[in-house]
């Protein structure tokens, strides 16, 4: 058992280790995409391994629409101790995941305080959902919405071929 | 079999995410440094930074007071690693001095699924953790340093972390006042 205290302080080095690493360039512009883009590869990564261990012992999701369940209630509520607050879609491939207090924003502010430093504390987490969904079987693409500190709306568009 | 019956278990999934995340971060800094030594270095420092935060947490949450002995500070350090990691480290091989002591782990959480390839043996793996240790006990006054003697990944029967006491620092006079 890993305490929680300790995931949120090792996201934290994460986020800062990976700004750190790209900051030396001049243009910043440049440099906040690809801090965004290898944060959310990180993310990516360890939702792939982390849902390939945890479904294992479970029957196949019937549709897409159970995979989103899935992943709002049991998934979302194991790694960030709380449930997804509200799930819509449109019944066309994208779906909104609206957490009102997200974890890795709890601690910074409650308002629009810091808001320009959102990005990168929820970066990571798109990529884990990307990941997650991409394990099993769903090719999507994530984008994280924060309006105002604590909650976070993850924007899931998926890909059909 | 149905859904409802193979609930997560949610402190094995949060104790898998922590090591995985843990792993991802160890992979992309070996892409990022060309020199094993490098990521060791870093390992270490992310471990202080993380420890320098972490002892408040352990602080607010034991409210234990200031040490009297490094014995006690030892026990201190296992109760740590209950609390954030879920393990029990044994304390033994104290140095005759009492100034050093090696903290031995059945299993390591951080290693669960890891391998290491014959090219990276020089890769202390879990090398965030002496680096937790050093932060959090700078921040009670402690120069420590620590080290790791055995590593399971290396194919040891153990892993094996060794702590030394190096000197207690006096509290600083703040700043404009002589």
């Amino acid at each position: 058992m890993a305490d929680e205290s300790l995931i949120e302080f090792l996201h934290a080095e994460i986020v800062k280790y990976v700004i750190d690493s790209n900051d030396d360039k001049v243009n910043t512009k440049c440099s906040l995409q690809k801090y965004i883009s290898t944060l959310e590869y990180l993310g990516y990564i360890t939702g792939f391994r982390i849902i390939e261990r945890l479904t294992r012992e479970w029957s196949p999701f019937k549709n897409e629409l159970e995979t989103m369940k899935f992943l709002c209630t049991d998934f979302w509520s194991s790694i960030y101790m709380k449930q997804i607050d509200n799930l819509r879609t449109n019944h066309k491939g994208v779906y909104v995941l609206q957490d009102n207090a997200f974890r890795y924003l709890v601690h910074l502010s409650s308002q629009k305080q810091y808001l320009e430093f959102a990005p990168r504390f929820v970066a990571f987490t798109c990529g884990l959902i990307r990941g997650a969904l991409s394990n099993l079987g769903i090719t999507c693409l994530v984008t994280a919405e924060v309006d105002q500190m604590p909650a976070c709306k993850f924007h899931i568009q998926v890909q059909r071929s | 079999m149905s859904r409802q019956a193979s609930r997560l278990d949610q402190k094995k999934v949060n104790s898998e995410l922590f090591t995985l995340t843990y792993g991802t971060l160890v992979t992309q800094l070996l892409r990022d440094y060309e020199n094993v030594e490098d990521v060791n270095k870093q390992l270490e420092r992310m471990g202080y930074n993380i420890g320098v935060r972490l002892i408040e947490d352990f602080l607010a949450r034991t409210s234990s007071g200031r040490c009297t002995d490094f014995k006690e500070t030892a026990e201190k350090i296992q109760m740590g690693f209950k609390m954030f990691l879920g393990i029990s480290p044994n304390i033994t091989n104290w140095s005759p001095a009492g100034d050093e002591f090696s903290l031995i782990f059945d299993s390591n959480p951080l290693i669960e699924f890891v391998e290491l390839p014959d090219n990276f043996m020089q890769l202390k793996y879990s090398n965030i953790l002496p680096g937790v240790l050093r932060g959090a006990c700078e921040m009670v006054q402690m120069e420590i340093s620590s080290w790791f003697v055995q590593d399971q990944l290396k194919g040891d029967n153990c892993t094996e972390l060794r702590v030394k006491f190096i000197k207690r620092l006096e509290d600083a006079i703040p700043a404009g006042e002589d």
